[in-house]
């Protein structure tokens, strides 16, 4: 690690004021961010820790939504959100270990886009809009490839607002070491159609599998995909799984998710 | 009835509590005024030359108090390979010299090629990233196979990547070859034994000091033997006398073999303390751990089995590449070969072995013993070959195995493969696994698994293995250039509790409780009130230290025989305050009587009068009690077991999850069986995690993919099952005097062929003709597997 200085304002105003100084960055629960440091592989000269802005925390049900402040942990959503949102809440209380949900977040997690990330397959595949101190992001704007995102510099996600589904389902075949995703499939059934989000599989992060959703939104089960198949084309070819296995696991997960959908 | 003390008795391990309550002394935790911080510069490139070194911006940094590079030991001698092994044509094997920093080349990812001494870790770190190394990077030799065929080399000055290239029984090659060609049936396989980084939950962590005014070194790190890391650091790197050396190894996290070895790390902070004239501590991050750590297995073999029309082992047939990395360390020409090739005879009386052995230098971290060390490479071969036979021939594997065992009456048993085998039974083995395991059960089990659209298999594995690694002339005979005896030293003190100093290290293995039930109950007094001291070199004897399999039974043999002494001695002390004869004396729950009377002295008495010698026989006794034995024994102890496993596979995905693992193990008497179990449920652990998950993966340059626990998985408890483990069959070691084999390995050594044969049988219960995949299987490993079938 190198030496920096830490701030920690108590407002997204503030926040956003000390992020504007040079080689400033946002500290969510640090669970990227710190090894990373550790590493020596980023230099901020100053963390802006958004664990104490109390407008960034919790969780809010808004006609058929649901709001998810920004710095919210995932142990948090893991225990709050399973009323109205179960497939989200499992979603959440399967990410990492105790200690990375009780300080990792939504934010943090969104804004890294890791492409074998959990919650963008959960953000995209909802629909859902990642609200920030300058303006409102649709997902499907949002994510731009693996680690890249619509984000400005500086810019801070306060919340994430999901529209709550009939039926949900999220299906993590792990990756054996990191228990990241090697390929995770959200599905969600709206009243207007289905949306298939994956994660884990592509060089080009979380995508949607439009193919699938068609057929689903047609017949949600898990016969509607017996006859897709998913190219095995950019998706990703690491010491975990070819790029095979994984379009092979797309279509298994996305079939299981679809049967357990709830 | 299970005893509650003494030998037996499955006494919580009172180590634990200073384990578990976080008052463990780790070498980190050792705090000195003064101490100052080394850190490495360390190779980026699989192969580079070194073409300069500019360290003067690093050397003008804060805090910085001296910078080494290979220049500063070009002088002093390398870290030297334990055994000599010679290879066929009679040539001994090459031994490049392993410098404490690289000099002239950089020859792995990792290899330290500078060190920065600093007030601080930080500072030293800062200053590290100053250097400016000018290193050449040239084609990296990763794979054994290129290694072996290409025209550059690991190190220039040998002129070729082999280190040797063994065989063994060299006599037995013709005869075998012949049986082979002549033979009904031969089954023939081509595997991989995985690489594994050994993961010892504490880093390595070494602190040199030195004390101007005595010329007197100490060193603290975690070892398995401080006497060795002393004898090589004295006789073959820095040439520091041994008494003006002390290496103290304290409380040690784990090392599965890897914290056997020497590493230059330990010169270091010896060189820099004297030059500096202050402490100096060195702590590994977990990354130097991934890249320097001795790694251990990384065979790649082809085993042929002959066989006749009954299915009788005619003959086994090996070809190993055996991959050493960059630098011989210590054991790592052991292991391939006298750890590996004598026990290719297996459980079974099969006349004819042959196994020939390639070392090979590549540019990756050296390899070496890793827990089973050779006797795991050599289970799986044959008990994956064993069980493709089974199948070829149309023959229960159990039945085949069965048939070419050893049987009772052949003890004392000569193994085709140079042994002698002193006690075992395996088929009592084989009975009591199909019991406990409920094999009996197993279709049905099947059957669950097939409902819920998964295909459950039943794999076995009979394993024997050589521990307790001595007999000195036996070593000395196969190459070891150390003996391998061990030592102890029974101090009674005047208030009749004792210390016992023995040269065995635990670290994990439970001696602090296992040790005095043997002591406890041969002097029949409370366990509790001895203590065992161990890992200084200043206050043990000089002993070997702990791998091997061997803590008990070589070096609970030396308590057993000085023990043996203070009872001698406490006898004559008993007879002088008794008026008695040394042979009228009897000791019974800590009371020495004269036979036949009801005169007696308590055990405290007889301690307290040896240092309270007042009227004492002077010419007959000397005061005090206290006495030192060496311990070597005639042979090798030889453990052996019967394993099975049933794994679910899940066809979709080529998911294995292990359901159920029994392990049955010889393991002769027993004096704690709770350590012992859990010293199986470790091992087990760690062969299931060989057998499924752990994957070291270096890329084409020579780059560690595998580096971190982001992509090295390590098994976790949800990968594992609850094991059945049963030692009640134990056949006791003829020539110890505990009557005691090992148990430390075991685990490690018969698992992995076990998962193996259980998901082959799952996959072609299923209809898939697959005969083998290579470890770790991986999910994605058994689905191409599956589907290329
Ligand atoms: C052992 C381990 C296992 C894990 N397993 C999983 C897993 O299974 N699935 C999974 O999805 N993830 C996993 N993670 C990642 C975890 O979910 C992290 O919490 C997450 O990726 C980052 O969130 P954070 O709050 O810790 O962000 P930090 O590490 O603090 O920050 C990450 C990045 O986001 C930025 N940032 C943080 N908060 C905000 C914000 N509100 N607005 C804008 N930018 C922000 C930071 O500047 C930084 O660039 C794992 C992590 C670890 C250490």
């Amino acid at each position: 690690m190198y030496a920096f200085d830490i701030e920690r304002p108590a407002s997204v105003a503030d926040a956003v004021a000390a992020l504007g100084t040079e080689d400033a960055q946002a500290l969510g629960g640090g669970q990227t961010l710190i090894p990373t440091l550790k590493q020596r592989l980023a230099a901020p000269s100053r963390l802006v820790s958004l664990s104490g802005v109390t407008e960034m925390q919790g969780v809010a049900s808004e006609a058929g939504n649901i709001r998810i402040g920004g710095a919210t942990t995932h142990a948090t959503v893991a225990s709050q959100v399973g009323g109205t949102y179960p497939a989200l809440a499992d979603l959440a209380a399967n990410i990492g270990d105790p200690a990375v949900r009780n300080r990792g977040t939504i934010g943090g997690s969104l804004a890294n886009n890791d492409p074998a990330a959990c919650y963008p397959a959960a953000a995209l595949g909802s629909g859902a809009t990642i609200i920030t101190n300058k303006r409102q992001i649709a997902a499907d704007d949002y994510f731009q490839g693996m680690f890249t995102t619509a984000l400005e510099e500086g810019e801070i996600i306060t919340a994430v607002s999901f529209p709550v589904p009939e039926k949900a389902n999220y299906q993590k075949f792990v990756q054996p070491a990191s228990r990241f995703a090697l390929v995770g499939v959200f599905v969600a059934k709206y009243s207007d159609g289905v949306r298939v989000a994956v994660t884990g599989a592509s060089n080009e992060g979380v995508h949607r599998w439009s193919a699938a959703e068609e057929a689903l939104s047609g017949n949600f089960s898990a016969d509607a995909i017996a006859d897709l198949s998913v190219s095995a084309d950019d998706l990703i070819n690491d010491l975990h799984g070819s790029a095979e296995y994984r379009a092979h696991l797309v279509k298994v997960m996305t079939g299981r998710a679809v049967a357990a959908a709830m | 009835m299970p005893k509650d003390t003494g030998i037996g008795a499955a006494t919580t391990r009172r180590e634990d509590v200073r384990f578990l309550t976080g008052r463990g002394q780790y070498t980190d935790d050792i705090q000195t005024q003064g101490e100052c911080a080394a850190v490495f510069a360390r190779s980026t490139v699989a192969n580079g030359k070194i073409k300069s070194i500019d360290t003067s911006a690093a050397a003008a940094m804060p805090g910085v108090l001296a910078i080494f590079t290979g220049e500063d030991f070009a002088e002093v001698g390398g870290n030297p390979a334990g055994w000599l092994i010679n290879s066929r044509d009679g040539t001994p094997m090459h031994e490049p010299k392993r410098p404490v920093l690289a000099h002239g080349k950089v020859r792995h990812v990792g290899d330290a090629y500078a060190a920065v001494i600093a007030e601080t870790v930080q500072q030293a770190r800062d200053a590290v990233e100053a250097i400016e190394a000018d290193i050449e990077e040239l084609p990296a030799i990763v794979n054994m196979k290129d290694a072996l065929a290409a025209d550059h080399y690991v190190h220039d000055e040998i002129g070729t990547n082999q280190c040797f290239d063994w065989g063994w029984i060299e006599d037995n090659r013709a005869a075998t070859d012949e049986a082979i060609k002549n033979a009904h049936h031969v089954t023939t396989l081509e595997l991989v034994n995985n690489r594994l980084v050994p993961n010892a939950m504490e880093p390595r962590c070494s602190i040199g000091h030195y004390n101007p005014g005595t010329d007197e070194y100490i060193l603290h790190t975690t070892s398995q033997n401080p006497h060795l890391t002393r004898l090589l650091i004295s006789a073959f790197v820095m040439g520091i006398p041994e008494n003006k050396l002390t290496v103290i190894a304290p409380d040690v996290g784990g090392g599965f073999g890897s914290k056997i070895y020497h590493y230059g790390e330990e010169a270091l902070v010896l060189a820099a303390a004297k030059k500096l004239g202050r402490t100096v501590k060195w702590t590994a991050d977990r990354t130097e751990a991934f890249l320097t750590d001795a790694h251990g297995r990384d065979h790649v073999t082809k085993i042929e089995l002959a066989l006749d029309e009954e299915g009788n082992f005619l003959a086994f047939r090996t070809e190993t590449m055996a991959n050493v990395g960059a630098y011989l360390s210590n054991f790592s020409t052991a292991t391939p070969t006298f750890l590996h090739g004598t026990l290719m005879a297996g459980n079974y009386t099969v006349p004819l072995v042959y196994v020939n052995v390639k070392a090979v230098f590549t540019n990756t971290a050296p390899v070496d013993a890793y827990r089973g060390a050779g006797r795991p490479e050599a289970t799986y071969s044959l008990e994956r070959v064993i069980d493709k036979a089974a199948r070829e021939i149309g023959m229960d594997p159990i039945e085949l195995r069965r048939k070419n065992f050893v049987k009772p009456d052949q003890y004392p048993f000569a193994s085709a493969a140079g042994l002698e085998y002193d006690s075992g039974n395996y088929d009592a083995l084989m009975d009591q696994m199909e019991k406990v395991a409920d094999k009996a059960g197993f279709e049905a089990r099947r059957k669950e698994s097939k409902a819920k659209g998964l295909l459950r298999g039943f794999g076995v594995n009979a394993y024997i293995e050589a521990c307790g690694i001595a007999p000195s002339n036996l070593v000395g005979v196969l190459g070891s250039r150390v003996g391998l005896y061990d030592a102890a030293t029974v101090r009674v003190n005047a208030t009749g509790n004792l210390s016992v100093m023995v040269g065995a290290h635990s670290h994990g293995q439970g001696h602090e409780t296992v040790f005095p039930q043997v002591v406890g109950e041969m002097l029949g007094i409370d366990p509790q009130s001895i203590d065992i001291v161990h890992g200084d070199t200043s206050k043990i004897p000089f002993g070997m230290g702990t791998y091997g399999s061997r803590s008990l039974a070589v070096c609970g043999s030396a308590v057993v025989r000085a023990t043996e002494k203070i009872i001698n001695k406490a006898k004559k002390i008993a007879a002088h305050m008794l008026e008695a004869s040394d042979a009228d004396i009897e000791l019974k729950d800590g009371v020495f009587s004269v036979a036949g009377t009801d005169k007696s002295v308590s055990f405290g008495e007889v301690a307290l009068k040896a240092y309270i010698p007042h009227n004492f026989p002077l010419e007959d006794i000397e005061p005090g009690l206290e006495e030192t034995a060496f311990y070597d024994p005639a042979n090798f102890t030889y453990p052996s077991g019967a394993y099975c496993c049933e794994v679910e596979v899940d066809p979709e995905t080529g998911k294995v999850r292990v359901d159920r693992m029994t392990a049955v193990d010889d393991f002769g008497n027993v004096i704690n069986p709770m350590v012992v179990t859990g010293q199986v449920h470790g091992g087990l652990g760690q062969g299931i995690g060989q057998a499924l998950v752990e994957n070291t993966t270096y890329d084409e340059d020579g780059q560690l993919l595998s580096a971190s626990y982001m992509d090295y998985t390590m098994p976790r408890a949800d990968d594992l099952p609850f094991y059945i483990v049963d030692h009640s069959k134990g056949n006791p070691c003829t020539h110890n005097p505990l009557g005691v084999k090992g148990c430390g390995e075991a685990g490690a050594i018969g698992s992995p062929p076990t998962v193996v044969n259980a998901v082959i049988d799952a996959l072609q219960s299923g209809g898939k003709n697959v005969t083998h995949i290579d470890m770790p299987m991986t999910s994605h490993r058994v689905w191409s597997a599956m589907n290329n079938a």
